[in-house]
């Protein structure tokens, strides 16, 4: 017989909860019955609620097992999984598992398909090959090419990505930078952290290509510390391709000099805002900047800078690849392409899940998803982290498209669906809203600094019954304060989450009291 | 990790690794972190000299970002993330828990969200992630760390 090729995830979910410890044990059962195998470490697909998910290649088919554990190994081996023999573990071939078949993978293609960190693997699976068309037709046809593809900020705010990168590229300066956006702090997202894990070089070439397209030769990824086993995969990418040549001086011989700087955050939400961000690669605190000047044209360094989120340049290569004209042929309205939706919380089938804007919540959560983990019913959703409001069971209809979202006092965000079933005491969520604000406020605005605590206190108030009236009245007041007059989204955005449980669920807040 | 004096010649390592430069004073602290668990009075002055800031300056840094501690940890690190996807699945129970089943050499912080939020809750424990920790699971992660250590 044959090598075997065996994968195991080398992914933060599938090693949370014993991948490692998996690919331990079919080592040493493989080593004990004398069986040829080779193990790779693979991205994850996803599919977080088949974690640990073990792949055997059978023939030209990768054959799936779902949920392994040490424990099942040696009955795995028993039941012949070397030749993708049945076992109640089995799922079968990978490319027949609904769940993933029926994403739209622009980005997140690679991811699970390729061993994360060869690079060999990365350049037979179209790695490199956008960076090598923008080379042929150069700068101006790259912004061109994600101009017309409509692609918009995926960190959240949803700028168009064109207009951006055309305003640096039309700057004059001996400096330019690119600054990647990897501090993906809302709760219910880890798009950013699977795309760096399963598809470090993707990222790699994705920043290269902005970096030519604007005319930047530095870039810097800005990493959370929450992070560490990205930290290590992308650290081990970045040498990687700096040994090979395809970072530095004069890449492949192009004439273009490109490098990449990775940096880590220390535990602060707010600088996943793009200018604490920049403050923060400056080495300083990561105090809010005022706009103007935008970081376009005064960004790090007081440099021309492009700020874009890692899932948001991981959509370049195939635009290059494949036109801006096919990606703006997927989604609705504005809203152009594929968003990677993080189902999470209390959800049966967790995980990541790319689709055409458009699909409502209710696919989502009911048809990927197979509603809560705990069998109750769905009692709140909250889209889009911590500033996004919470929804109600009767607005899972709302098609997932930005304006739509708007329309509807939402956000969404970064794609993070968090699903609460009817245990949740929404008023709880409404302080905790405003106690993380508090918490994580950079502090140079009074409204986000002051009026945060004092949203505390007068939900505490509410809570426990104490001048009802008065108190909702505060509220809503203090809402308005801190939403028009807020510096950045932090102190502008909280009172989203705030308002929705008051107009939703209002009758949290003191049981057996009318609102 | 106990020890109340961080070394000054790791430290002069560390800011020679980032040839001093005073735009890397965040890399630098999240260095001294990573490799003495907090950050003392004697490393500020320190890396003030070092890199021509004020006292002031690194003194800010340090109190703003929570990753950056200024006394020393146990010998064992717990995170409980705190965010709303751990919350939807008992997170404020698991932190109650985790706050009782402490002792002297378990440092308990929290943590806003650890990119777990599919296997939730979440856990980090020596810079290691855990998916759906519940109470028991909880305390033979702790149980197995305490065990590998002594």
């Amino acid at each position: 017989m044959s090598r075997v090729k065996i994968y195991v995830p080398r992914e933060t979910t599938a090693v949370s909860i014993g991948a490692d410890e998996v690919a331990v044990a079919i080592a040493k059962e493989a080593k004990q019955r004398g069986a040829d195998i080779e193990l790779v470490r693979n991205g994850s697909w996803g599919a977080c609620w088949l974690e640990p998910l073990v792949e055997v290649l059978h023939g030209e088919t990768r054959i799936a097992y779902g949920n392994v554990e040490p424990g099942d190994v040696s009955a795995l081996f028993d039941a012949g999984f070397l030749e993708g023999a049945a076992h109640d573990k089995r799922l079968g071939p990978i490319n027949e598992i609904d769940y993933l078949v029926s994403q739209d993978r622009w980005t997140f293609w690679r991811c699970g398909l390729i061993e994360a960190l060869s690079l060999d693997d990365f350049i037979a699976h179209q790695g490199f090959k956008a960076l090598q068309k923008a080379w042929e037709i150069g700068p101006d046809a790259v912004v061109d090419a994600v101009a017309a593809s409509g692609l918009r900020g995926r960190g959240g705010a949803g700028f168009p990505t064109g207009i951006k990168w055309r305003t640096v590229a039309a700057t004059d300066s001996d400096q330019k930078y690119i600054a990647c956006n990897a501090d993906e702090g809302d709760s219910g997202t880890f798009s950013d952290r699977m795309l760096m894990e399963g598809d470090p070089f993707g990222l790699i070439e994705s920043l290269a290509i902005a970096g030519f397209a604007v005319g930047a030769n530095r870039a810097y990824i800005y990493l959370r510390s929450e992070y560490p086993l990205t930290h290590m995969i992308l650290g081990r990418a970045l040498e990687t391709a700096r040994a090979a040549g395809w970072l530095g001086e004069n890449i492949q011989g192009s004439g273009f000099s490109f490098d990449i700087d990775l940096h880590l955050g220390a535990g602060s939400y707010v600088c996943g805002e793009e200018t604490a961000m920049l403050e923060s690669l400056e080495g300083k605190k990561g105090i809010v900047r005022y706009k103007p000047p935008l970081p376009a044209i005064e960004g790090l360094f007081g440099k021309p800078t492009v700020v874009n989120n890692v899932v948001t340049l991981a959509s370049v290569p195939n635009i290059v690849n494949l036109g801006g004209e096919r990606y703006a042929g997927m989604g609705v309205n504005r809203s152009k392409g594929t968003l990677a939706f993080q189902l999470a919380g209390n959800v049966r089938r967790g995980g990541l899940v790319e689709k055409s804007f458009g699909i409502t919540l209710r696919d989502l959560i009911e048809g990927y998803g197979g509603g809560t983990a705990s069998g109750r019913p769905v009692k709140a959703v909250q889209v889009g982290g911590p500033l996004g409001a919470y929804l109600t069971a009767a607005q899972l209809d709302t098609p997932l498209d930005y304006e739509a979202f708007i329309e509807i006092g939402a956000m969404l965000g970064h794609g993070g669906i968090v699903v609460f079933d009817d245990t949740v005491n929404m008023a709880e969520q409404a302080r905790f809203a405003m106690e993380f604000c508090a918490i994580e406020s950079c502090g140079k605005c009074t409204p986000c600094r002051i009026g945060s605590t004092r949203g505390v206190e007068v939900i505490d108030r509410m809570i426990q019954g104490e001048k009802r009236d008065e108190s909702y009245d505060l509220l809503v007041e203090l809402c308005d304060t801190m939403e028009d007059a807020s510096l950045c989204a932090m102190g502008g955005m909280t009172p989203y989450p705030v308002r929705s449980v008051l107009r939703h669920f209002a009758e949290d807040f003191a049981p057996g009291d009318d609102a | 990790m106990t020890d109340q004096a961080i070394d000054s010649n790791s430290v002069a390592a560390i800011i020679e690794h980032f040839d001093a430069r005073p735009e890397m004073l965040v890399q630098i602290l999240v260095a001294v972190v990573s490799r003495h668990g907090w950050v003392s009075e004697a490393v500020i002055r320190q890396l003030a000299d070092a890199l021509n800031l004020s006292r002031a300056d690194v003194h800010g840094v340090v109190e703003y970002y929570h990753d950056f501690r200024t006394s020393p940890p146990g010998r064992h690190i717990v995170k409980v993330c705190r965010a709303e996807a751990c919350q939807a699945m008992g997170s404020r129970a698991l932190a109650e828990h985790a706050e009782k089943a402490a002792a002297d050499d378990v440092t308990v912080e929290p943590v806003y969200c650890l990119g777990n939020c599919a296997c939730a809750p979440a856990v980090m424990l020596n810079n290691r992630t855990y998916g759906r920790v519940d109470a028991e699971r909880f305390d033979a992660l702790l149980a197995a760390a305490r065990e590998a250590q002594s």
